[in-house]
């Protein structure tokens, strides 16, 4: 097993996974903001908003089961920043483990089941409705993402030499999605990643207006801001995650580049002067702030994280332009339509392989 | 100043607890959130649970029966919060005065719960939009 040759590089990713997080989350709020003719939050927003919540008083309701009420967004952060550890060893590393797939699959459950778990801990019947609309969104989407891995994993058999493991770095380096069956499942993947996040359309658990925040209702203080973090940390994670499996991976030259002592410095001082700047002057003028955004999407294309920010303006887009579904709405567009897409896509999946048509 | 206080000024959540208010306040709390005033330049949000809060915009007299869910959502809300009082109704009971239903002008609901409540009053029928802001923004500096 190959370790990078700069220990530091491990060290800051944890905590550089969740500041990528924050950052991508005050990026939703932004774009949601213009798309809605708005000015919207200042940069440094989702860090006050959680340094805010870390000094609050947290709330234990009365009849609440306290150790599962406190452990389960403990949990649930720590099964998503160990995915993207797992993610970032790929990337960067290009090595990874036997059984990498599973585990991956297992490690995306827990954040929901996290949720389920502390919000029906919480004794409140609001959390209850949420938990039981959470509950029917995971069995919903789960079925959908898996028969669209498999998809993948039937695409790449075809393209892996004999005697190569088939494993989330092996997928990483086709890209499945320029086939039809390729498209189909990383579309419906791409639905099951935005019920994942718990975003519009798929936000039933969450509802602010009639279940006033549903399954995180109970949650005041540090524990809230926990689950903040972890919904910042799914917002880099599961996007990378649909990058590896689908778009063949991030270019990893200039993360290797970070990982060395020197490498990419030059062009990464530049463009963090660029964005230091620009970030100053938008405290005088709120439509520099504009330039800001800009700029700091023009700095992940030149980090080589185009991929993660197509993936995550087409996410900020589906969510701005539809309205909340109900949850049997939800269940049928899992089940019946995604289920049906993949259940062709495998089948044209096989045909290629077996034909030798590798566009179908 | 501490560094609570400080992100508490830079991200107030609001909670928005209506105790009997005839609906006029209420709208103009919405208007706040529009894109025409657009209160997230601020960090301001409205949160669905009163668990989320920082700040509590109350409207309304305060009626008998309202009053004692009003103590509630104040006992539930994570210190330390604040709470406005939006309108002429809760800051004096404005024109219910003395009526049969009336619980009384809404700090001194809240002040038997909790002496030291931090509550700043933003009269009106209805405030305007920026006059709230402008509430908002004193009550944040003063804190």
């Amino acid at each position: 097993m190959s370790v990078s040759p700069n220990i530091l590089f491990w060290i800051i990713v944890i905590p550089g996974t969740v500041v990528l997080g924050l950052v991508a989350s005050w990026i939703v709020r932004k774009v949601s903001a213009l798309v809605q003719w708005r000015v919207g939050p200042p940069f440094v927003q989702p860090f006050y908003d959680v340094a805010k919540l870390m000094g609050k008083e947290i709330l234990v309701p009365q009849d609440a089961h306290r150790i599962v009420f406190m452990a389960a967004p403990i949990v649930g952060l720590a099964g998503i920043i160990l995915l993207s550890i797992m993610l970032w060893r790929i990337i960067v590393t290009q090595t990874t483990f036997l059984g990498d797939i599973i585990v991956a699959i297992y490690l995306m459950v827990l954040p929901s089941l996290a949720l389920i778990l502390g919000s029906s801990a919480s004794a409140s019947p609001h959390a209850a409705v949420g938990t039981g609309r959470e509950m029917k969104l995971v069995m919903g989407y789960e079925l959908s993402l898996v028969l669209a891995f498999i998809v993948v994993i039937i695409k790449t058999t075809a393209l892996v030499e004999q005697g190569q493991q088939l494993s989330l770095a092996a997928i990483a380096q086709h890209a499945p999605v320029f086939s039809i069956s390729g498209m189909l499942a990383f579309l419906s993947s791409l639905m099951c990643i935005q019920a994942k996040l718990g975003f519009v359309p798929f936000d039933i658990a969450e509802a602010e207006t009639e279940l006033g925040s549903g399954v995180l209702m109970e949650y005041s203080g540090a524990l809230l801001a926990i689950w903040k973090l972890m919904q910042a940390v799914m917002l880099v994670t599961l996007p990378l995650f649909l990058v590896m499996v689908f778009l063949g991976g991030l270019s990893a030259d200039f993360l290797a580049g970070l990982a060395k002592p020197v490498g990419t410095l030059p062009i990464g001082i530049i463009v963090l002067l660029i964005f230091i700047v620009t970030g100053l002057l938008a405290r005088f003028n709120k439509y520099i702030d504009i330039l800001f955004l800009l700029t700091l999407i023009a700095a992940c294309l030149l980090a080589g994280l185009g991929k993660y920010v197509l993936i995550l303006v087409m996410i900020i887009l589906i969510k701005n332009t539809n309205p909340r579904v109900r949850i049997d709405q939800a269940m049928k567009f899992f089940w019946v339509y995604c289920s049906l897409a993949l259940a062709i896509a495998i089948v044209l999946a096989l045909i290629g392989n077996t034909c030798g048509y590798s566009w179908l | 100043m501490s560094w609570k206080i400080k992100a508490l000024k830079k991200s107030p959540w609001v909670f928005h607890v209506n105790v009997g208010a005839c609906n006029n306040c209420d709208i103009e709390i919405v208007n706040c959130l529009t894109p025409r005033y657009d209160v997230e330049r601020f960090g301001i949000k409205l949160v669905g649970s009163p668990r989320h809060a920082d700040a509590l915009l109350v409207t309304g007299v305060g009626t008998m029966q309202a009053a004692i869910r009003l103590r509630e959502v104040y006992r539930q809300t994570s210190k330390p919060c604040v709470v406005f009082l939006i309108g002429a109704c809760p800051c004096g009971t404005g024109i219910f005065s003395q009526g049969y239903h009336v619980a009384g002008p809404v700090d001194k609901i809240i002040r038997e719960v909790d002496p030291n409540a931090i509550i700043a009053y933003v009269p009106g029928c209805p405030p305007k939009p920026e006059a709230m802001i402008s509430g908002i923004v004193k009550t944040l500096a003063a804190l």
